[in-house]
């Protein structure tokens, strides 16, 4: 067994030093009639790693990859290039076999990548003070929301419907077994909605979402206003990050919290996780933030170095009262993030979002112009929203038989009469002009 | 330091007509270490005997710091903000918390005096 | 015989840098502008569609060239410590071997590149894999019901304690306690309390076990359940645990099962047959998939029959047209019950993969070796300590071996002082001060993958440290470590003044 190096001689003298005659014997605190003397009946014994990648390969290549076919999926997770420096380098054992940063003297790295992470989720979305990160943009939301309860000692929170699904059925779930209140907005497909009359003194918070979940752009600055003359606060959730290398970000809005997903950079779509959750917001809710913190300071010769800080909000000091009780994050998805976006860097990233919203802009131009077809979309960045002349669940299904993975159907996530039609589509830089071309004829022969 | 009182949950309280100042005892901030923050009440809340008042936080530790006697608060030491450490150089001066316009004077009674606070720190060892 | 040569030689560099020991700047110091370590296509032509929204100020991130990339974090990864390593003995934390064909794995084509809203007959494979797991996980624990989607383990916490709030208001019973043992990891009172459930602490005996007749006492018609981590995190077995599950099922509550240490039983104990109604299982500790500094994790929940009705959304289904995956029902206050959506899609699909990979290397047979392995370092690590350090509790002990700073009494030097110590040595620190129920804890948890020779020259090292320490060298002590890329950092200062990210020179100037 590859894994273990104890041999059968190694057992026998530590047996004998510990002075018992058998490994079972150590398992005398179990009853009796508990422990198993064999190994477990149903499951396969041991196997060479060309087996195990046979089985688990089989299983692959059951599926019809996104690299396979011409992909325009989106949704909250969105298929970019990943430069091969990135998963190089996440694989350097340092990083990838290392614990929670809690020695910072034997975890100078991370630390110091983790103050860089969050340097760079301020940056993007214009915020004061962004965390280590959390397990994905829904539970950030949460998160956020059980924060603004904190801050504004009120419990209602208020949903846009261009909140993705997703988002807003975790945010729905929390509240209803913690004890807050959730307002949630009719679905907002076309991107005019007002949440200003939703307003009152018992609302905690308001949460939107920039690109909505349909794809709309929006200027939340009034809202903000509006919000805060409320004693309310402004929670923006992004869950295409890429889009604020060229959109308005957030922080410069009036969010007073900002949640992303951070998939989108260095990280692969994985069939949904792991991804890695943004947090980001205004300084003076500091002490009120779930999760990690890296910061810096001196070590005893002066020399600057970083450490987990403010850690009294925690679960693992603060117990029943901490703020979260999240514990591990997503250290390595947020490693991959840093990496691509230090890759980027300002230009690149600028670049990259222009490209995307360049390949959206003429895909939906010709999808579009499709019988049948209507774009609900006036502003979006790299996605956006058809309304389709038929139910878009059964057009979804037979483009992949035509192996073209040509969008997500709305009633997917949110099963509703008035969502049956809708379609999301995104394109990417990954998406050449003989997929965009092979979408559009595809879909041509779907509908007619 | 006549007139000072003390809790067994190491606050003090001294008395001035019906304000009474709290703190935490030199004790409790040594078994701190290093204060780092200190979240303090907001004026005018209401606070009963041996309810939450303040929680003091060093780097590895959160601590609520109860009221020794109920009132309600008139003042809070705002300098705490910016020097948390002052609750480790001068906890019976100028690290104190709050301020309290206090309900009933009989509840200090029950309270301990200097020489009974020290002998049951001792205790504690 | 000369003197060695560098007595009285000073040994600072010029550069900051001692040898293989290099000084990194910030990403943000060294910037410069318009550079890029990614080269794109040209924009095509298009018409924009971004309203008013269109950013307008630049954002300030660097740019750097990919041989500047590359070297940045070569040399920050050089700063870490790593199970790849050495022995990184962090109990409760599970620091094992992590196989790199599990990476493989999670890289294949038709997995890390599958979209999570893909029709479902273009991810069979996926759903199968899925499936697979569960199994594997149903079958190990004896239990019949698993909820994947959890991303951690305390948010599997979070899963299990729905599941058991939502079984009690579905009998129109809300409850308001539950019982907590005080050596539990932070995050059950977190949970617990997060969801609107009074902590009740329960205390624990001088055996390091739950208090079973403390434990009694504090039943009654209004305790929803108990958070019991068994193996406990003294790293022993809770003997009484036949006896705490049926007491918490005679007044009709749940009892959750911490399995961070499911590791010491796998393949020999079912947690289904002690009587356990949920219970989660950190991939990332028993079934190797990395660490990665902090996360991601994944923390699937295995459910009893009572619970299994109240799962998260979505789950997979098998029936005659293949694997389906069930992502609505009629929500929480509807007939058919499940409590509702923890997190985005559908689970750490990539942590699935490796932990599958993972379990398929080792097998049913093998499993039951990395538990009796796991098990047997432990204690030969607590035979080979307890004449130099104290061990906690008498007898053996489980995955982990504890100890208390009873042995370090007058020397002046403290547990935190002896754990800095190791890090000269080349060793992590084991993890210091918990459980919190012993004093000055040192909790050391070897995991299956280290080798005898591997131990015996961590044991030397203890000892010689342990004995170090009774000789009067606490100076020596409360200066280390000495040999690392940073010295004791000043953790006061980070937090009495909070510095979470760079500024730019002149921002800081002009704030001042």
């Amino acid at each position: 067994m590859r894994f273990l190096p104890q041999t059968d001689a190694d057992r026998q003298v530590m047996l004998a030093k510990i002075g018992v005659p058998s490994i079972d014997a150590l398992y005398g605190d179990v009853p009796k009639e508990k422990l198993l003397a064999q190994p477990i009946a149903g499951l396969t014994n041991h196997l060479p790693e060309m087996e195990v990648e046979r089985v688990i390969g089989g299983m692959a290549r059951k599926n019809l990859g996104t690299s396979e076919a011409p992909s325009f999926l989106g949704a909250g997770a969105y298929r970019h290039h990943i430069p091969a420096a990135v998963d190089h380098l996440i694989q350097r054992g340092e990083f990838l076999t290392s614990y929670t940063p809690y020695q910072p003297e034997v975890a100078q790295g991370t630390l110091q990548y983790l103050f860089e992470f969050q340097t760079q989720v301020a940056l993007v979305t214009a915020m004061d003070v962004a965390n280590a990160s959390m397990y994905d943009g829904a539970t950030a939301t949460t998160e956020a929301v059980a924060m603004a309860n904190r801050v504004t000692r009120r419990k209602k929170a208020v949903l846009s419907g261009g909140l993705h699904p997703h988002y807003r059925d975790v945010v729905v779930t929390h509240g209803h077994h913690t004890g807050f209140e959730t307002v949630v907005a009719p679905l907002d497909a076309k991107g005019k909605e007002d949440l200003v009359a939703q307003l009152g003194p018992d609302v905690s918070c308001v949460v939107v979402q920039n690109p909505s979940f349909f794809g709309h752009l929006s200027d939340f600055t009034r809202l903000a206003e509006a919000v805060h003359a409320a004693g309310a606060l402004l929670i923006v959730a992004v869950t295409e990050i890429v889009s604020l290398g060229l959109v308005t970000p957030p922080g410069e809005m009036g969010a007073d919290i900002v949640v992303a997903e951070g998939q989108s950079l260095g990280n692969p779509l994985g069939f949904g996780g792991p991804y890695v959750g943004l947090f980001a917001a205004r300084e003076k809710y500091l002490r009120q933030m779930p999760g990690r913190l890296a910061g810096q300071t001196v070590d005893v010769d002066g020399r600057r170095g970083w450490v987990l800080t403010l850690s009294t909000r925690e679960q693992h000091i603060r117990r029943e009262k901490a703020t979260s009780n999240i514990c591990t994050n997503s250290g390595l998805c947020a490693l991959a993030f840093t990496m691509h976006l230090t890759l980027l860097g300002e230009a690149g990233l600028a670049k990259l979002a222009a490209l995307n919203h360049a390949k959206a802009s003429r895909l939906a131009d010709r999808l579009a112009a499709l019988p049948g077809v209507k774009l609900l979309n006036d502003t979006f960045f790299n996605e956006f929203t058809l309304a389709l002349p038929k139910p878009a669940v059964p057009v979804v299904e037979a483009l992949a038989k035509k192996r073209i993975l040509g969008g997500v159907p709305v009633f997917r996530l949110h099963p509703a009469p008035e969502a049956e039609n809708l379609l999301l589509v995104a394109a990417t830089e990954l998406n050449s002009d003989d997929d965009m071309a092979a979408l559009e004829s595809g879909l041509k022969e779907v509908l007619a | 330091m006549s007139g000072i009182r003390f809790s067994k949950e190491h606050e003090w309280v001294k008395l001035e007509g019906d304000v009474a100042t709290v703190g935490i005892s030199p004790y409790a901030q040594e078994q701190l270490g290093d204060v780092v923050f200190v979240d303090l009440p907001a004026i005018g809340k209401k606070v009963e005997k041996g309810k939450e008042l303040a929680v003091v936080e060093s780097v590895k530790a959160a601590s609520e710091v109860y009221a020794p006697v109920g009132g309600e608060v008139v003042e809070v030491n705002a300098a705490l903000g910016d020097a948390p450490g002052t609750v480790n150089e001068d906890a019976l001066g100028k690290g104190w918390f709050a301020k309290l316009r206090i309900a009933s004077k009989a509840e200090l009674d029950e309270l301990m005096d200097e020489a009974a606070y020290k002998a049951y720190c001792d205790g504690l060892h | 015989m000369s003197a060695p040569a560098n007595v009285n030689v000073n040994t600072d560099t010029i550069s900051g840098n001692r040898g293989l020991m290099i000084e990194e700047p910030l990403i943000f110091e060294m910037d410069v502008k318009g550079r890029s370590g990614v080269d794109l296509p040209d924009v095509p032509q298009h018409k924009e569609r971004l309203g008013s929204l269109k950013r307008k100020g630049a954002i300030g991130l660097p740019g750097l060239a990919e041989p500047q990339v590359v070297r940045h974090y070569t040399k920050l990864s050089q700063k870490n410590y790593a199970i790849d390593m050495s022995v990184y003995p962090l109990g409760s934390c599970t620091m094992k071997h992590n196989p790199r064909l599990n990476e493989k794995m999670a890289r294949l084509q038709g997995i890390a590149d599958l979209h999570p809203m893909q029709p479902v007959s273009t991810v069979q494979g996926a759903l199968e894999l899925i499936d697979t797991l569960a199994h594997w996980l149903k079958t190990l624990t004896g239990m019949p019901a698993v909820a994947m989607s959890p991303a951690a383990g305390a948010h599997g916490e979070l899963c299990g304690m729905l599941a058991i709030r939502a079984a009690h208001l579905a009998k129109g019973d809300a409850r308001k306690r539950i019982l907590v043992p005080e050596s539990a990891h932070g995050t059950n009172p977190a949970t617990a309390a997060s969801i609107g459930y009074e902590v009740d602490p329960v205390p624990a005996d001088e055996r390091g076990r739950v208090d079973l007749a403390a434990f009694k006492a504090k039943l009654g018609p209004d305790v929803a359940g108990t958070m019991i981590t068994n193996p406990n995190t003294c790293g022993l077995f809770e003997n009484d645990i036949v006896d705490i599950a049926d007491a918490i099922h005679g007044v009709g509550g749940y009892f959750y099962c911490d399995g961070a240490n499911f590791n010491a039983i796998v393949g020999r104990v079912r947690p289904g047959d002690l009587g356990v109604d949920a219970m989660h299982i950190n991939l990332h500790k028993t079934f190797s998939t990395p660490h990665g500094g902090g996360g991601p994790g994944s923390g699937p929940v295995v459910l009893s029959a009572a619970l299994a009705p109240y799962a998260p959304l979505p789950y997979v289904t098998h029936g005659a047209n293949g694997f389906d995956l069930v992502e609505h029902d009629d929500g929480p206050d509807g007939p058919k019950g499940s409590f509702g959506r923890l997190k985005g899609f559908h689970g750490q699909m990539g942590m699935f993969t490796r932990a599958l990979s993972y379990m398929l290397s080792h097998g049913a047979d093998g499993l039951r070796q990395v538990s009796g392995d796991a098990v047997l370092n432990a204690n030969y690590l607590l035979a080979c300590l307890r004449d130099e350090l104290t061990a906690a509790f008498p007898g053996t002990c489980m995955h982990e071996a504890l100890f208390n700073d009873d042995f370090l009494e007058g020397t002046g030097v403290t547990t935190l002082d002896f754990a800095k110590a190791m890090i000269d040595e080349g060793y992590h620190p084991m993890t210091m001060y918990f459980p919190l129920v012993v004093h000055g804890a040192l909790l050391m948890e070897p995991t299956e993958t280290e080798s005898k020779i591997g131990l015996d020259r961590y044991i030397g090292v203890v000892k010689g440290l342990a004995k170090r320490a009774k000789m009067g060298d606490a100076e020596y002590f409360r200066g280390a470590p000495y040999h690392t890329p940073r010295r004791r950092l000043d953790e006061t200062l980070a937090a009495r003044q909070p510095i979470l990210r760079w500024k730019p020179e002149e921002t800081k100037q002009a704030a001042e």
